[in-house]
């Protein structure tokens, strides 16, 4: 293949993602996003510069060598590619898909200063993809050490940091309160989003490395994490319990039938599988007038996820109770207090959302919830806000416009208002040191050592809810140093 | 997979499971419940756990065949076993000598209020058991319940059996009889029955303790399906119950967000029943 020169390069379009059409889709939970061809990806690989100092690796929370991916690609040396990527991520078909790469290393690509940036997210997705496809071979394990670390909680920190101590030669044993691995991954982001098989895929070698999986197994009730470096006899534990705690408003009514919290409204939806009820036997309410309140990723999860169920009803595929079968067209709001510049989902999801018909009130907030006489949501007042000087997280605060108050209608209300450490985890552990925001005080950062010896944790029950990939990359660093801490006994 | 050792109809429509779950049973305490998924489609349901053997490895459900889930319980078998037993959840009830306390049980909750009356047994209570049913076919378990107390009385509604009485009529005359002798009441049972227990005792100013049975999912803090309104604001029933003091919850409240998905339910019944015809047709 003939180089291309720079001028070239750069004349390329950024790929478009091929993905369903909006109007199909609404009807099903099938992935929105389909991914490159190979010809789509390799023609996306020449749009990149090959930067000698690349800025968009200072992006990457686990600084992958994104050129060096991104060239091996161009080359056609998909399995090279894939070393480099896999050498600083264990899950790139994940995170291709979820991580927020217009804000991580998309936004400092070069090419984003005139143009379109190189769609980094999507080829690191089309390598994975490949990868998968053609079946992830078993990754090699060390000899046994003879060491054993418990590792509490399924989810992208944990599985990581498990994946590299098996790898590494150490017994590991994963514990999960919930019945299937994955955490987040499997019970908050949908499968149009992020196809459970595809997580599945992902973490698959876990076993054939020898990780033993021990679900529903509450750390803090069933064991203590004393009991586990005690009686248990684990050299180590790693903690990545996540961020599960759900934020619910201090209004009136916030109690009333149909005010769910997005993570019971997904986990209804994604872990128990309740969109293909009564196959599955978990229920879930479909509404015609939905509001979901926050805009971050979880509300449009929940916003998108609750417009798939009304369609479905509306098909005839999931069964309507008597108040349901009403022909009322289907609404379901965003309703968010601050503005369009501050929503902190990614873009392509708000377009996404945007694209499937979800309706979107800004500067709005809610201050009661009506209930009719069977305590039933029956309506929501609201508030107009407006921004006024940037407050501690830097973005412009909203106050109340007063008088500005509004009567919606709605019969059901989804809290989606971020969350917080499971606090579950730490009875009887006080010496476990915490934030007055619950999160993991660790010693130090690059490790996740935390203050109780032997003792290590890492993603959102240390930073609070953020993303995959900065999970996955605290999950690492914690594997590393509790390699080195086995090993040196130090 | 967690084994179905035994299994018991103790009235035509209760059944008594023991199960075997050694690493549950270790740590459990009176007053702390399981959450349990019959198979891979099953719902996670919360169950009050009924006793427990730590030597045996064991813990003892009873349910009442009232739902899909429930029913497909029934059609276990011994040597079959449960996808999964989460567990224990919740705190444990609050024993200590306390002097004279009353526990009223009614229906099939005289399962989980059999651990309690138990430990406030062993703890030197003088305790006293009411136990309510509708008829004396659903009534089970008095024998273990009287062998654990100081006093005791059956009621059912239709008198049947015992005395023709809601549990409440003797509740309230031991209050009345006893004054300030009586210094806590453990009222578990449906929650029209519980909210009247509270009615009850609420003008003795007697400190009642209700188990909660709400809606759960996850029941470890993460879903928020099962909160409780309380005088002084919401509770999750999983992580901050289930026992909560009688005179502040929202009983009205509480009873409509129990029966959200009752279309639901009977639509899984439904279904459920419809099957079961057919197997037993073919």
């Amino acid at each position: 293949m003939a180089e291309l020169t720079i001028k070239q390069r750069r004349q390329i379009p950024r790929h478009a993602m091929p993905a369903q059409e909006a109007a199909e889709r609404r009807s099903n939970f099938s992935e929105v996003a389909l991914g490159y061809t190979e010809e789509q990806a390799i023609e996306e690989a020449n749009r990149c510069l090959q930067c000698k100092k690349p800025p968009c690796v200072d992006g990457c929370p686990v600084e992958i060598d994104i050129p060096g991916f991104i060239g091996a690609l161009h080359d056609g040396d998909k399995e090279e590619s894939l070393r480099i990527l896999k050498s600083k991520n264990s899950l790139p078909a994940i995170c291709g898909r979820v991580c927020p790469q217009e804000t991580q290393c998309e936004i400092k690509c070069v090419l984003a200063k005139k143009a379109e940036p190189v769609a980094i997210g999507r080829l690191e997705r089309f390598i994975a993809d490949w990868d998968l496809e053609r079946g992830a071979a078993t990754p090699e394990v060390a000899e046994p050490t003879g060491k054993r670390v418990a590792v509490v909680g399924a989810g992208p920190a944990g599985i990581t940091c498990a994946a590299d101590l098996a790898r590494l030669g150490h017994s590991v044993t994963i514990f999960e309160s919930l019945h299937a691995p994955g955490g987040v991954l499997v019970y908050g982001i949908p499968e149009f989003r992020l196809p459970k098989d595809t997580v599945y895929q992902e973490f698959g070698c876990l076993e054939c490395m020898g990780v033993e999986f021990v679900p529903d197994a509450v750390i803090g009730k069933l064991y203590t994490i004393d009991e586990l470096l005690g009686e248990q006899g684990f050299d180590a534990v790693f903690l990545g319990t996540g961020a599960g705690l759900p934020s619910f408003m201090r209004i009136p009514g916030i109690n009333y039938n149909g005010v769910l919290s997005a993570n019971e409204f997904l986990t209804r939806v994604n872990l128990m599988k309740a969109y293909r009820f009564p196959e599955y036997d978990t229920p879930v309410k479909v509404k015609k007038k939905v509001a979901v309140i926050g805009a971050g990723n979880v509300a449009m999860d929940s916003a998108r996820s609750a417009l798939r169920l009304g369609h479905l009803q509306a098909a005839g595929v999931l069964p309507a109770g008597p108040e349901e079968a009403s022909t009322e067209p289907l609404e379901v709001h965003i309703v968010y207090r601050r503005s369009p510049v501050e929503v902190p989902a990614r873009a392509e999801e708000v377009h996404h959302a945007e694209e499937e018909g979800i309706i979107f009130d800004f500067l709005t907030n809610p201050v009661e919830i009506y209930g009719d006489d069977k305590w039933n949501v029956c309506g929501m007042r609201c508030i107009r806000m407006e921004l006024g000087e940037p407050d501690d997280s830097g973005r412009r605060r909203p106050t109340p416009i007063e008088g500005s108050e509004f009567d919606m209608e709605v019969d059901m209300v989804i809290m989606a208002l971020g969350t917080s450490p499971n606090p579950l985890v730490f009875r009887n552990a006080d010496d476990l040191e915490r934030s007055r925001w619950g999160t993991v005080e660790v010693k130090d950062e690059k490790t996740g050592l935390t203050t109780k010896p032997r003792v290590w944790a890492g993603g959102d029950v240390v930073t609070g809810a953020a993303t995959v990939i900065s999970a996955m990359g605290a999950g690492k660093a914690a594997a590393g140093d509790i390699h080195r801490y086995l090993m040196n006994g130090s | 997979m967690y084994e179905l050792l035994e299994k018991e109809y103790v009235t035509d429509i209760t059944i008594m499971m023991v199960i075997k779950a050694p690493a549950v049973a270790r740590k459990t305490q009176p007053g702390e419940f399981v959450i349990v998924r019959t198979d891979e489609t099953g719902e996670r349901i919360p169950l009050t756990i009924a006793d427990f053997d730590r030597d045996a490895g064991t813990i003892t459900l009873v349910v009442q065949e009232v739902g899909k889930s429930t029913m497909q319980m029934g059609k276990l078998g011994v040597g079959d076993g449960f996808a999964n037993v989460v567990g224990p959840l919740g705190h444990a009830t609050e024993i200590e000598d306390f002097g004279t306390v009353v526990c009223v049980s009614g229906g099939f909750a005289v399962a989980p209020m059999y651990p309690i009356t138990r430990g406030l047994k062993e703890a030197g209570n003088h305790v006293i058991s009411i136990l309510g049913a509708r008829s004396k076919d659903l009534l089970f378990w008095e024998d273990k319940i009287e062998s654990v107390s100081d006093e005791f009385i059956v009621c059912t509604d239709d008198g049947s059996y015992g005395r023709k009485a809601l549990v409440t009529e003797p509740l309230k005359e031991i209050l009345e009889e006893r004054g300030k002798e009586v210094k806590r009441v453990w009222a578990i049972g449906p929650a029209i029955m519980m909210k009247f227990c509270a009615l009850t005792t609420k003008p003795f100013g007697v400190k009642t303790i209700v188990s909660l049975n709400t809606i759960m999912v996850d029941g470890t803090g993460m879903c928020g399906g099962c909160r409780v309104q309380l005088e002084d604001g919401a509770r999750f029933v999983c992580v901050d119950g289930p026992e909560f003091d009688a005179h502040q919850v929202d009983w009205d409240l509480m009873m409509a967000r129990q029966s959200y998905y009752k279309p639901e339910e009977q639509l899984a019944v439904e279904r459920w029943e419809h099957r079961c015809q057919l197997e037993a047709l073919a």
